[in-house]
């Protein structure tokens, strides 16, 4: 501890790295302590004691049935997340996951259902379905946004609306739905057990079993940083996103560029049905969960759109989500957590706004220093990296 | 009043275009929207004789779609002054649904006005949280929008919760009934007109449908919108004000040169932008349905959004753009056989888009134009009714293909979406 204090004052790279780190896990830091003010600040003006409430739902967290379903929902989110990131990254904002999952998730069902396979390879089909689904609904607004001009923003909104209209339209009996017997409900025909993917114990003791596409999403994760941190096109893609003018400069195909994310991002985002579909539902019903790109927008703000730190912010959310359900038995309004989530979101992207803002003036004040001893010292390694990571 | 002069004579050149070319486009723009109205009235016209579908232009349909276009309108005018200002607004959804439920929470106890005020509020202090983040902090401005979509619907479900369980007829999910407001007609034309409009004939009857629907037990909400409209429109564009206000939007470091408070500005068109929306939520919720109910904007301020876009950042094309989504919405809420003419008059408008196409020796779009023509004019005679989840999916359709089709005559403001910061023009 103490050699890593005195190498940090002494190497200036060393303390720049530590004051970086510092920085970055600051803003959610305080993101996350502006909003439980905030919730207790609400909770209290309801006459709820907030401390006894953030109690329960820690407690009913620790319980092994909630611990699974946190996993299970952090699952979900993640992939919702890392669709919303990769576009993110490169200044593209697919607000159409939303759409892009429920369709692919909807058309994978029916494929899934209306076929027999051997278990791997129908497993595969599915998800290849789902995959190129989502890519090509994603890609609609790609090529509009590369070849016509058109803002993605704006489509892939429109393109939400227009999943939700044909998802109605194809999910009717007669067309790809089959009506459930003994419920108002109708899905698409059930996967059979060669499509299914079994759930693995996870949690000891729990009546629950967590999703065995628990596995893909940390493929997903892991491919993700690859592809980000560590490729050429990560790299181009990271450098479009921070100054376009400065990649098309060096030779960056930027319509190439927008087209390929939005595919990549599309195909995260027919993963996003996967798990419940093939982990638990195995069917896509009326009742299939709607609005999670949403979420995956606000927990890809809260990560930074890095593989970690959308994990991490999966699991909070999925927290959030899965204990908040035993306040409602204990006399508090469960939905207290959707303030607490709002709040996080917006205050997160503050923080980090003030961080980058702080960064640049430190990085300002040093190289001033610098010039003013006019002796030579260590140049920072990535100044423009370290200016608006 | 130098400032004003001097910010009056740099508007033009920042639009790139000389006083003389920008006052003749202005001219051939307002008469090609007023061309294109008499020519989608005459198609409709032919398709309502030819098929037979009298609720194409009836004065049901035009009523209803007159109430379901002032949400979308309002959202879209909101859109509007906070871009202007330069401040791209996504969150407008989220500002709607805090109207929604300011005016039912209020409104069920304390009447509807008192209801409209507080969802005026709650929107204004929406649109509030998005200027301090945008605005102060430099956050990015559809970050902050989708953040505050968030924020708007957890907080508004939280207090539902809170504050309308066990309340009569309410529940955590909707409000008790909010009272009515006052639906005046001008007095003897309704009866004057009917009869005209049940003859059939060809544009008359027509004329007289629209003329009943925008005339008979109109809600003095939707009075209060279309004037909200029009001093938008001269404020915006007729005052040093609102000159300023552009100014903001168009360069912002320009305008601080000459002395305006750009921050200032900024944080009073995306107040007023959610002001505005606030009062789409209260339109909806004490107008459209007399209730507040969770879920009940279904998406308007997006589409909002998209009119005002449709609309080339103009009050006179976002009315447009709210008219056809609100006119699509009402023909799919009312008459199958009339939707499914539709689809006739969607033919119908893309010849002709088609031949105008070809004139001005645009071949693509033209291509484009005849593909979906034919496709539409297949479907008509192929099939007897157009399911109504088809019908649903039209406005959005119809706005991709707008913007897919114009997206490069429509200009935003130049500096809209970008942070400023004051001092840091280079």
């Amino acid at each position: 501890m103490t050699d890593v204090v005195t190498a940090a004052r002494t190497n200036p790279v060393t303390q720049d790295r530590l004051r970086r780190i510092g920085l970055s896990l600051a803003a959610p830091a305080l993101a996350i302590v502006i909003s439980l003010a905030i919730t207790s600040l609400v909770l209290v003006s309801t006459g709820t004691q907030p401390f006894h409430t953030f109690k329960i739902m820690l407690d009913y967290a620790g319980q092994p049935r909630t611990t699974t379903l946190i996993i299970n929902s952090a699952v979900t989110y993640y992939f919702a997340a890392l669709a919303v990131a990769v576009g993110f990254r490169m200044n593209l904002f697919n607000i159409g996951v939303d759409g892009q999952y429920r369709l692919a998730a909807m058309l994978a069902a029916s494929v899934g259902g209306a076929v027999t396979l051997p278990a791997p390879l129908h497993v595969g089909l599915i998800i290849v379905v789902a995959v190129l689904v989502g890519g090509s609904w994603a890609a609609i607004a790609g090529l509009l946004k590369v070849y016509r001009g058109v803002s993605e923003v704006i489509s892939t909104i429109m393109l939400n609306f227009i999943a939700t209209g044909l998802v109605a339209y194809l999910l009717t009996p007669g067309r790809l739905a089959v009506t459930t017997q003994g419920s108002n409900n109708i899905g698409t025909k059930p996967i059979p057990a060669s499509g299914q993917v079994p759930g693995i114990s996870l949690v000891p003791d729990s009546p629950l079993k967590v999703y065995g596409l628990i596995v893909l999403a940390v493929i997903a994760g892991f491919a993700y940083w690859f592809l980000i941190e560590r490729t050429r096109f990560g790299f181009e893609l990271r450098a479009t996103g921070q100054n376009e003018a400065a990649a098309v400069a060096s030779g960056v195909n930027v319509k190439r560029m927008v087209l390929l994310s939005m595919l990549i991002s599309g195909g995260l985002a027919g993963l996003v049905g996967m798990p419940q579909l093939l982990g638990s539902s195995y069917t896509y019903s009326l009742d299939f969960p709607a609005g999670l790109g949403f979420t995956g927008i606000a927990i890809a703000l809260l990560g930074r759109n890095t593989a970690i730190g959308v994990a991490i912010g999966a699991l909070l959310f999925g927290f959030l989500d899965n204990a908040s359900q035993i306040l409602d038995l204990e006399g508090v309004a469960k939905e207290i957590v959707l303030i607490t989530q709002g709040v996080i979101v917006l205050s997160v992207v503050i923080a980090y706004e003030l961080v980058r803002r702080y960064r640049i003036v430190a990085q300002q004040r040093d190289v001033g220093r610098a010039l003013a001893q006019a002796e030579p010292v260590p140049h920072d390694p990535a100044p423009a990296q370290g200016a608006s990571a | 009043v130098s400032a004003t002069t001097q910010v009056k004579n740099a508007e033009p050149s920042g639009s790139g275009s000389s006083p003389v070319s920008a006052g003749a486009l202005v001219t051939v723009l307002r008469y090609r929207l007023l061309l294109a109205a008499v020519v989608g009235l005459v198609a409709l016209s032919a398709v309502r004789v030819i098929s037979g579908a009298g609720d194409l232009t009836s004065g049901g349909t035009v009523s209803a779609a007159l109430t379901l276009a002032v949400p979308i309108g309002m959202a879209g005018l909101g859109g509007l002054w906070s871009e202007r200002a330069g401040v791209v607004n996504i969150g407008l959804e989220g500002m709607m649904i805090l109207g929604t439920f300011g005016a039912g929470w209020i409104g069920w106890q304390h009447g509807p006005w008192l209801g409209l005020l507080a969802a005026i509020l709650f929107g204004a202090v929406g649109g509030l949280v998005h200027a301090i983040a945008t605005i102060t902090f430099g956050v990015d401005h559809i970050v902050s929008g989708v953040a505050i979509n968030i924020l708007g619907l957890g907080v508004t479900q939280f207090l539902a919760r809170v504050l309308l369980e066990g309340t009569p007829g309410g529940g955590q999910s909707q409000s008790p009934h909010i009272p009515s407001l006052p639906t005046p007609s001008i007095p003897g034309l309704a009866d004057a007109l009917t009869p005209v409009e049940q003859h059939h004939w060809f544009l008359i009857s027509d004329l007289a449908g629209i003329i009943r629907g925008l005339t008979t037990n109109v809600s003095v909400l939707t009075l209060v919108a279309i004037a909200l409209v029009v001093a938008t429109y001269f404020v915006l564009w007729w005052t040093p004000f609102g000159l300023r206000l552009r100014a903001c939007g168009e360069d912002p470091y320009a305008a601080e040169s000459l002395g305006v408070r750009v921050y200032l500005y900024k944080y009073v068109g995306v107040v007023m932008s959610g002001a505005l929306a606030g009062f789409a939520g209260a339109y909806l919720a004490i107008v459209a349905s007399g209730i507040y109910r969770e879920g009940q904007t279904g998406g308007r301020g997006y589409i909002g959004l998209a009119a005002m876009i449709f609309g080339n950042w103009r009050p006179g094309g976002l009315v447009s753009g709210a008219a056809l989504f609100g006119y699509t919405d009402a023909m799919q809420l009312r008459n199958a056989a009339a939707v499914h003419a539709l689809l006739l008059v969607v033919a119908v408008i893309l010849a002709g888009l088609a031949i105008y196409a070809l004139v001005q020796r645009r071949f693509v779009s033209a291509g484009l134009a005849v593909a979906f023509g034919v496709l539409a004019l297949f479907w008509y005679l192929a099939s007897d009714v157009l399911p109504p989840q088809i019908t649903f999916m039209t406005p959005y359709i119809t706005t991709l293909l707008v913007l897919a089709l114009a997206s490069q005559r429509l200009r935003m403001p130049k500096a809209d979406g970008l942070v400023y910061r004051r001092g840091e023009g280079h």
